[in-house]
């Protein structure tokens, strides 16, 4: 029997929207599925493109980087500096074999514990929908050569 | 102060109406427009313009006679001014700089730490063998359904760890004498028989001990040994044993304990001790009991086991509790399918136990069960009934909670049960009950739940004899509005549901405004008792290999329920590094702070991973662990899976311990790769910022300036007070205008607050203890430099767009109307009904929540009404009547004076019509089931009450406000004051609508928080902050990215070798790491979150050979 596809995300969240409204999930027990990993950030502001591009080069089936709503941001406007990344980002994704649409930026503020649960559900359906990440195979390989 | 209508003073100074409206707008004639189209201006204001305008002064004197208004301001003057004199004669002049405070309660607690944090040394006097209270055997706290032991632990580890803490449990109160300044109070310490020093909490004098008896922890509903802990996360956790049951000290034989202690510790022959305690001032919050109800014969509690009160409820719900978290009813261990909560059981209650008052909390209490409840079982939909009365959800977000219950189907019905009888079999019960419409049923039910109310004990009334301070005849501390923390007697103060029935949230206001009195009348002896903790010298560990230490938090079942946490132990202990793991039911817990501190010491270990709940709330109790222990506090990574994990994938047991592998290999692989940091301090600006000049920011400002922190007031209007002009009388009966006089008399003269009216925040810069800002006042722009800032914008009466207001004006709002009854007094004879419709624009869906003070307020004005004319007719239409607490009394003398009371629901609302001139109401009568009009000559609407919608200041602070404009706070029971924001408070009617009391509450509640910061000269920056690598190039990309402007471009060296660098000034830096994503060669970093370590987390997490290595 195959396997169910099981995609693995990379989060990064911010410290004061993102991850307390991922806490605020928690608290208020919206459910989603189990299949990001989250990594807390100061800003999203602070996500460097070399560690989106790395996170799908090793595999990973998504990267979603989550912060502030536009004009909440914790630093003023980190979140509108990690957004004007995102195009380059998906340009270089593109090149190297991966559709853009592994990568996502979205914004939940502190109180939205339900529309956390949300975007992550939703994306995690995109993701599903995609298949696993191509690179995810010759990784494999690699993996177990090594 | 002088009122006045433009018509009017135009006539009487004999100019065009358009000349005084002139005067107005171009500020020189100072006039605050007030209701009704009318305008207050000071006397002195008006003599000076008479003055400059050649106008004879007598013709003041007319002015107040053409309208009409007595002024009551001076007669009251008076007083006030005997009320500062009073006040100055009390300040002590060589006080003690220490407190003691009574009860370690949360509200003892909370207000120890404060004290303790802002130099005051503090004695805290425990009954029992520990603190906490009544909080840790609460399962989960409205209306976040935060597990209640997760959110106290924290502090309670930190107040036993406290340095100027001397925590005294088992000991009481026995004698105070002395004054404010200097009492002496006499402490009758209980003895333990177990020495502190010696027992090392392993249990076994409990486990041998034969003596069983009903635990009080769990409310009596299993049993414990003589030999004890009060409960398993205990501070202190050392054990005890009770006196009064143990076989040895009753019967002389046993000494069980004695013979297995493997330390030693048991003593026999300690005695009772009385100690003197030398303190400056003194805090009573001795907390409170719940009623019980084995006297209410009809329900039968004391005969049915599955009957319970909601306490012993909630040990049931409870993880710590005696069914271990999985709901179970007392007869039969099965778990219930069918639950009924019954409302106001010893409470409103005047026919059985004399309680008049409403408990307050009960209705949300009964909700939180029936929500938490359908959690842990699994009956059919529609299984869980509250019976009420009325539902008082008046707190913040507890509308929405009430109604989120009803959409989750609890079923909620109003009916008083008559009776509860047994079912068959001597479980479950019948509970018989009549409806609104006057049907008859009898239902079965597997459990009901008694929601019993608060009580002031005989043991709670002896304190207050023994302290000699005045009580109400319930036993609740008499206090004022103008301070009600205040207790009669000077230097001694009071909080918590010792003053009456309340809620975490206000208890743990209650508490630190009362440590901001305290702080007020010792301030001359701040920092006279204190010490500085002094930590262990770091081991160095940066270079050495990892040897972590992992532990794991079932959180109750929280964690465990969903997570295989024995699965996760055992995947932790083949990660690298990993060199010892363990599982603990609570990480949190003062215990397990020990055991981590004794494993590091025991395996060596130089790096910590805690895999539990989220590090924005325990990071920083884990991290003192550390620094106890000698190891620097930033080896430490926390893994969420909890809140993250277990309580989102509760459906996916399997893929969710797979997660949690993933988190846990991800926070082994990131400490791996931490490093010490070390923290720089930086000067604080020893100055507040006070936002809103109403009763709350007033009231802010004088006690950062009575602790002789220099204050800025900046207020929008031309005149301080707010809405405390438009009121006449607070709940109490206190008149407001002395208040208020009070408050601007002492605010405007103080010599440490600078007020600025007419005035707007124009920028915000700079970081806690270093904030700047521009504020415009009067067209001059002024620099304000700032350690903290409190924010007290205060909120408005809304504008009614239903029942005719604005088409008739008979239809007016309550401060119209209030006004109207002020300038006409003769209204209550010339009329001969008068209608209130609350809840206007309020528990709707445009504004889903209660404005909480209009019910009191219509009913107050009622009263009033009704006493000066017992044959005018008034009708309250409402939907629930919610005087919570003490107002209570309020809403039955209304009832006993014949004021008549209608119920509606939002679905069949009032109509208001007009027939000629003939105005009336339609309304349909739930008791006698039949439509009823009435006439009347006036409808006064409680119209909701709506923020100040400041786009401009949330723009610039920053801030967080619910989905109606409300501020929120950082947490709503535990901070119920911090913004998120570090440095900033809230304060009054622009968090949620309050009484004048609260409001002065919360204000003092802030000051005492802020003032935590102000206390010290130089505060401790955070350590994350960004640093230049050897990569840098000096490229300076990152300088213009920099948001706080923290990153310099410099020239160094001389001519031969000059080159530009970058350098990081670390006060402004914020850590953002804005410039680490814009550097494109690594050249600049944040430490704890450098690319190397966020690199790991990303290979960890998606197990790659690179991250075992």
């Amino acid at each position: 029997m195959p396997d169910k596809f099981e995609p693995k995300i990379i989060g990064f969240l911010c410290n004061w929207c993102a991850y307390a409204g991922g806490d605020v999930a928690g608290v208020i027990r919206a459910q989603y599925p189990p299949n990001m990993r989250p990594i807390r950030v100061m800003c999203s502001g602070m996500v460097h493109p070399d560690l989106v591009v790395e996170a799908l080069k090793m595999g990973a089936d998504g990267v979603i980087i989550m912060g502030c709503h536009i004009g909440q941001c914790h630093y003023q406007d980190g979140n509108s500096k990690a957004m004007a990344r995102v195009e380059v980002v998906r340009v270089v994704l593109e090149d190297m074999g991966i559709e853009p649409e592994r990568f996502a930026i979205v914004w939940v503020s502190s109180a939205e514990g339900k529309r956390f649960a949300k975007v992550i559900t939703d994306f995690t359906d995109q993701i599903k929908t995609l298949g696993p990440n191509p690179l995810r195979k010759d990784f494999e390989l690699n993996f177990k050569r090594v | 102060m002088i009122e006045f209508r433009v018509n009017k003073m135009a006539e009487l100074l004999d100019v065009h109406r358009n000349t005084i409206t002139n005067w107005i707008k171009s500020g020189k004639l100072k006039a605050a427009p007030s209701v009704a189209k009318r305008y207050i201006v000071s006397k002195e204001e008006l003599t000076e313009l008479f003055r400059e305008e050649g106008i004879p002064a007598e013709l003041i004197e007319k002015l107040k006679i053409a309208n009409g208004i007595k002024s009551n301001i001076s007669e009251n003057f008076k007083d006030i001014k005997e009320f500062v004199e009073i006040k100055k004669k009390t300040l002590p002049k060589k006080p003690i700089g220490s407190v003691m405070v009574v009860g370690g309660g949360i509200t003892g607690i909370q207000a120890g730490l404060d004290l303790a944090d802002s130099g005051y040394y503090v004695h805290i006097v425990e009954k029992s063998s520990a603190v906490g209270g009544v909080m840790p055997k609460i399962d989960k706290t409205f209306p976040t359904d935060d597990c209640a032991m997760c959110i106290v632990s924290p502090k309670l580890v930190k107040c036993v760890r406290h340095f100027n803490i001397n925590l005294l449990t088992l000991s009481e109160v026995v004698g105070v004498s002395g004054d404010v300044g200097n009492f002496t109070v006499k402490i009758k310490k209980n003895p333990r028989y177990i020495d502190i020093n010696k027992c090392i909490s392993c249990g076994i004098c409990s486990q041998k001990c034969p003596k069983k008896v009903d635990d009080e922890f769990n409310e009596g509903l299993s049993r414990r040994k003589a030999a004890y802990i009060k409960f398993p996360q205990a501070v202190p956790l050392k054990y005890s044993i009770d006196g009064a049951n143990c076989i040895y000290l009753t019967r002389n034989k046993c000494r069980a304990c004695e013979k297995f202690c493997p330390t030693g510790a048991i003593n026999f022959d300690e005695q009772e001790e009385i100690l003197n305690y030398n303190v400056g001032a003194i805090i009573l919050a001795p907390g409170l009991t719940t009623y019980d109800p084995s006297g209410l014969d009809f329900y039968n509690y004391k005969n049915m086991p599955d009957v319970v009160t909601n306490l012993e409820f909630e040990r049931l719900l409870s993880a710590s509790g005696p069914c271990f978290g999985h709901l179970k009813r007392p007869s039969d261990n099965k778990e219930p399918g069918k639950i009924a909560w019954i409302q106001c059981v010893g409470s409103r209650n005047i026919n059985r136990c004399d309680n008049g008052y409403c408990s307050s909390v009960c209705c949300s209490v009964a909700i939180k069960q029936a929500i938490t409840s359908s959690h842990h079982c699994h009956g059919e939909n529609g299984c869980r009934t509250i019976f009420y009365n009325e539902i008082r959800a008046h707190g913040k977000e507890l509308e929405k909670y009430y109604e989120n219950a009803r959409d989750m189907g609890i079923r909620f019905l109003k009916a008083m049960p008559h009776s509860i009888e047994p079912a068959k079999d001597d479980s479950g019960a019948i509970i018989r009950y009549m409806t609104e419409d006057g049907s008859i049923f009898n239902e079965n039910f597997d459990m009901v739940v008694l929601s019993v109310g608060m009580e002031v004990s005989p043991e709670i009334r002896k304190i207050s004899d023994i302290f000699k301070i005045n009580v109400d005849k319930y036993g609740f501390a008499a206090t004022e509005s103008i301070n009600p923390v205040e207790s009669s007697r000077p230097g001694v103060f009071v909080a918590g549901t010792f003053t009456g029935p309340k809620a975490i949230p206000k208890s743990v206001i209650d508490a630190s405004a009362a440590a901001c009195e305290v702080a007020k009348i010792l301030i001359e002896a701040k920092d006279t008792k204190t010490h500085e903790k002094i930590y262990p010298e770091e081991l160095v560990a940066d270079h050495a290999e990892p040897r972590t230490g992992v532990f794991i938090c079932s959180c109750g079942i929280n964690i465990a329920d969903v997570i295989d946490v024995s699965e996760l132990s055992d995947y932790a202990k083949k990660l690298p590094g990993v060199v010892y793991v363990e599982n603990n039911l609570f990480t949190c817990s003062a215990d397990t702070q020990a055991l981590i501190s004794g494993k590091i010491k025991e395996f060596n270990l130089n790096r910590i991973v805690v895999a539990a709940c989220s590090p924005l709330t325990h990071e920083i109790l884990f991290q003192e662990t550390l620094k106890e222990a000698g190891i620097n506090p930033y080896l430490i990574e926390m893994a969420n899976i909890r809140n993250q994990n277990a309580w989102v994938h509760q459906n996916q047991p399997e893929l969710a311990t797979q997660k949690a592998k993933d988190q846990l290999c991800m926070a082994v692989t990131k400490v791996s790769k931490n490093y010490p940091l070390f923290t720089q301090s930086v000067p604080v600006h020893q100055k507040a910022l006070v936002i809103g000049g109403g009763i709350a920011g007033m009231s802010a400002a004088l006690s950062l300036a009575d602790q002789r922190y220099d204050t800025f007031l900046i207020e929008r209007d031309n005149r301080l007070g707010g809405n405390a002009w438009n009121l006449e009388r607070t709940n109490k009966g206190e008149a407001v205008r002395p208040i208020l006089e009070y408050f601007i008399e002492n605010v405007e003269n103080h010599p440490q607050i600078k007020v600025l009216k007419n005035a707007r925040l124009k920028s915000f810069a700079g970081s806690v203890g270093n904030f700047v800002s521009e504020v415009e006042s009067n067209g001059i722009v002024h620099t304000v430099d700032y350690g903290v800032c409190v924010i007290a914008t205060g909120a408005g009466e809304s504008i009614p767009d239903e029942y005719m207001f604005g088409e008739d004006r008979r239809v007016m709002t309550q401060l119209q109307f209030e006004r109207e009854m002020k300038l006409n007094p003769t209204l209550s004879y010339k009329a001969k009904s008068i209608v209130f419709i609350q809840c206007v624009g309020s528990r709707d869906s445009k504004r889903p929540y209660c404005s909480r003070v209009c019910c009191a307020h219509s009913i107050k004005n009622a009263i009033k009404l009704k006493e000066a004319n017992p044959l005018l007719d008034i009708f309250i239409l409402h939907r629930d009547i919610r005087t919570f607490g003490l107002q209570e009394e309020l809403y039955k003398k209304a009832r006993d004076l014949g004021i008549i009371f209608i119920r509606y629901y939002l679905k069949n609302k009032p109509t208001v019509k007009r027939e000629g001139n003939e105005l009336y109401v339609n309304i349909f009568d739930p008791i006698s089931q039949q439509p009823l009009r009435i006439y009347t000559d006036y409808i006064v609407l409680a119209t909701a009450i709506e923020p100040d919608q400041n786009e401009e200041l949330s723009q610039l602070l920053k801030y967080y406000v619910n989905s109606e404009g409300f501020i929120n706070e950082a947490h709503p029971n535990l901070a119920p004051v911090e913004l998120a924001v570090e440095g900033f408070f809230v304060a009054g009617m622009c968090n949620y609508p309050k009484l004048i009391d609260e409001s002065i509450l919360q204000a003092k509640a802030a000051a005492s928080r802020a003032s935590l910061i102000l206390s010290k000269k130089d505060m401790q920056l955070d350590a994350i902050k960004s640093f230049v690598t050897e990569k840098c190039d000096g490229c300076a990309l990152c300088v213009d990215v920099c948001p706080f402007k923290a990153i310099k471009f410099e020239e160094i060296g001389d001519n031969r070798d000059k080159h530009k660098i970058i350098t990081v000034d670390n006060a402004l830096c914020k850590g953002c790491g804005l410039c680490v994503a814009t550097c494109p060669k690594g050249g600049i970093e944040v430490h704890g979150f450098t690319l190397e370590q966020l690199k790991s987390q990303v290979h960890a997490a998606l197990n790659t050979t690179e991250a075992l290595n």
